[in-house]
């Protein structure tokens, strides 16, 4: 396999007539992990694309119960027409940025036009609050009937112990330490390590599971007043409607960040390889020899 | 090596490609009656579980004074410009009527001070905009279901309508005028109520002089201003768009509980 990192072998050909290292196969994630991945995939574009949308209506972020025009914003994508030329910018906690081009500012056919995200973020491309409220809770629910699905099947099946818990020797600092080092110096496992997640993939992982998605969902239901008078302890939880807000943003940050890593990683640790395995189940590892 | 090298070509291929029709193709499918249909079906879904998580009477949250906004935004029309509301205001609305017909035992009339003798209700609560932001205000008002005791309702009433005064958007055939309906379990709500009072002082124009609903478990566009009629109906579907109001006839969510 192309991707996968020379082993520095010791070609101890032992008993039999298999020759080392060579490759086997081993079955990296069951369909349910693999199906229910994909369709996360499609949720969260949906979902990413049509909030921002949502968020072009009203580009500003408060903190508390509530907040508008005049409140005091924790963060604005706004724009300034300084005779005839716009100019976009991103405040947050009084810093103010000049984005002109992406953020408040940019072009809509040709045109410099105030929008706070542009219109090749949002769905629809064009300003249209309605549908983009349609794409986004059409994707939410598919999303939590997704998510719940996952995580039922992997509380049952054993997954969540299985791979993604840390073993107690993983989360000491030296082999932290050591793992994030290997990590900056694009050291991937390698034979029998590949085999499992590594301790940062674990962690990450079930941050992402456990923290950053229920937290998008969580903060997404404050948003809604029909919700906000069942559950009023949602309300209090996040400090506010407009705090929800707020989080809301911030998480959903936080998990394009996580993707962008995660895709960099795939890439650089074996993008066939790793996409393969996602699709097929199917996972390439090296084996050095017969037991070191 | 080389059905290996075609195949991961494919993959890699398909993948940018369909990512690329998904951004491009979105406004298409945005466009397409089917599709907007089956991101529609998220509405009901939405209704139903609210309303199961809700029960009949879970009650929006009621703030203190201390927590009321400092400056609350005029949103939608800020002053209906049609002759027949000008004058009324000029005079106070003291000829304003509240009309209440369609579906009823009793059709009858209010004036202002009809409504401000019956008992009032008063409540500090949020008012969510679609677009997300929020301002806390106090309302008093009298209940929607002590004047639909009042009136009775006919066996076939299932939606109150509100007929608006403002014309939001002008029409030819005066399909802008603003209108909004609630099924009969908000209209009993008991935070439900018609406004003639804000933050303790008469409702100003900009607020929906001189009679606005509040039905607190939903967003900013279903708190109808400036009413002038209420209809009890059993279909909205022969009313204008045919969606139950003014912004769901223009896509918007007839059910706003989210």
């Amino acid at each position: 396999m192309p991707q996968m990192k020379d082993v520095e072998m010791s070609a101890n050909a032992s008993n039999d007539n298999v020759q080392y290292p060579r490759t086997i196969f081993i079955r990296r994630h069951s369909v349910v992990t693999r199906l229910t991945h994909w369709l996360n995939v499609l949720c969260l574009s949906f979902l990413l694309l049509s909030g921002l949308q949502i968020f072009n209506a009203h580009p500003e972020l408060y903190w508390g119960h509530f907040g508008a025009d005049g409140d005091p914003a924790v963060l604005t994508i706004g724009s300034d027409d300084d005779a005839g030329f716009p100019s976009g910018f991103l405040r947050v906690a009084g810093l103010q940025i000049p984005t002109t081009g992406v953020l408040g500012v940019s072009n809509v056919d040709g045109e410099p036009t105030a929008r706070a995200f542009p219109s090749w973020a949002t769905i629809p491309s064009f300003q249209d609050l309605a549908a983009g409220r349609r794409w986004h809770f059409f994707f939410a629910w598919l999303f939590v009937i997704n998510g719940i699905l996952y995580l039922g099947f992997s509380l049952l099946s054993g997954h969540f112990k299985r791979d993604l818990a840390p073993k107690v020797n993983e989360l000491s600092p030296r082999h932290l330490g050591r793992e994030v080092l290997d990590h900056a110096r694009l050291r991937f496992p390698e034979g029998e390590e590949a085999r499992h997640y590594n301790a940062l993939q674990k962690l990450t992982y079930l941050a992402v599971i456990v923290i950053l998605l229920p937290l998008m969902v969580l903060t997404g239901l404050t948003m809604s007043p029909g919700v906000d008078a069942a559950l009023p302890a949602l309300v209090d939880v996040f400090g506010g409607r407009q705090s929800a807000r707020t989080i809301h943003f911030i998480t959903a940050s936080a998990l394009v960040i996580f993707v962008i890593v995660h895709v960099a990683m795939v890439v650089l640790s074996g993008t066939w390889n790793n996409i393969r395995s996602m699709i097929t189940g199917r996972y390439a590892i090296q084996e050095k020899g017969p037991k070191s | 090596m080389s059905k290996l090298f075609t195949r991961r070509r494919f993959l890699i291929g398909g993948t940018l490609g369909a990512s690329a029709l998904t951004l491009s193709g979105c406004d298409l499918l945005d466009q397409n009656a089917d599709v907007a249909n089956v991101l529609r079906s998220a509405e009901h879904l939405t209704l139903k579980a609210q309303r199961l998580l809700q029960g009949r009477d879970a009650l929006a949250r009621e703030f203190d004074e201390k927590d009321i906004s400092p400056s609350f935004r005029v949103n939608g029309t800020i002053a209906p410009d049609s002759d027949e509301y000008v004058e009324l205001a000029e005079g106070n609305f003291s000829a304003w009527r509240l009309k209440i017909d369609g579906l009823v035992e009793r059709p009858r009339e209010f004036s202002l001070a009809d409504l401000k003798a019956l008992p009032a209700r008063t409540q500090i609560t949020r008012h969510d905009c679609v677009e997300g932001w929020s301002a806390i205000g106090k309302w008093t008002g009298v209940p929607l279901a002590s004047l639909l005791r009042l009136t009775g309702l006919k066996a076939t009433a299932r939606y109150v309508v509100l007929h608006c005064a403002d014309e939001l958007e002008k029409t030819l055939d005066g399909s802008g005028r603003y209108y909004e309906s609630i099924d009969l379990i908000d209209a009993v709500h008991p935070q439900t109520i018609l406004a003639y009072q804000m933050n303790g002082q008469d409702l100003s124009v900009g607020h929906g002089a001189p009679l606005r609903l509040r039905v607190e478990r939903q967003l900013g566009y279903k708190q109808a201003k400036y009413i002038m009629r209420i209809e009890l109906v059993d279909s909205f579907a022969g009313l204008w768009g045919g969606n139950g109001g003014y912004w769901e006839d223009r896509g918007y969510e007839w059910y706003a509980g989210i």
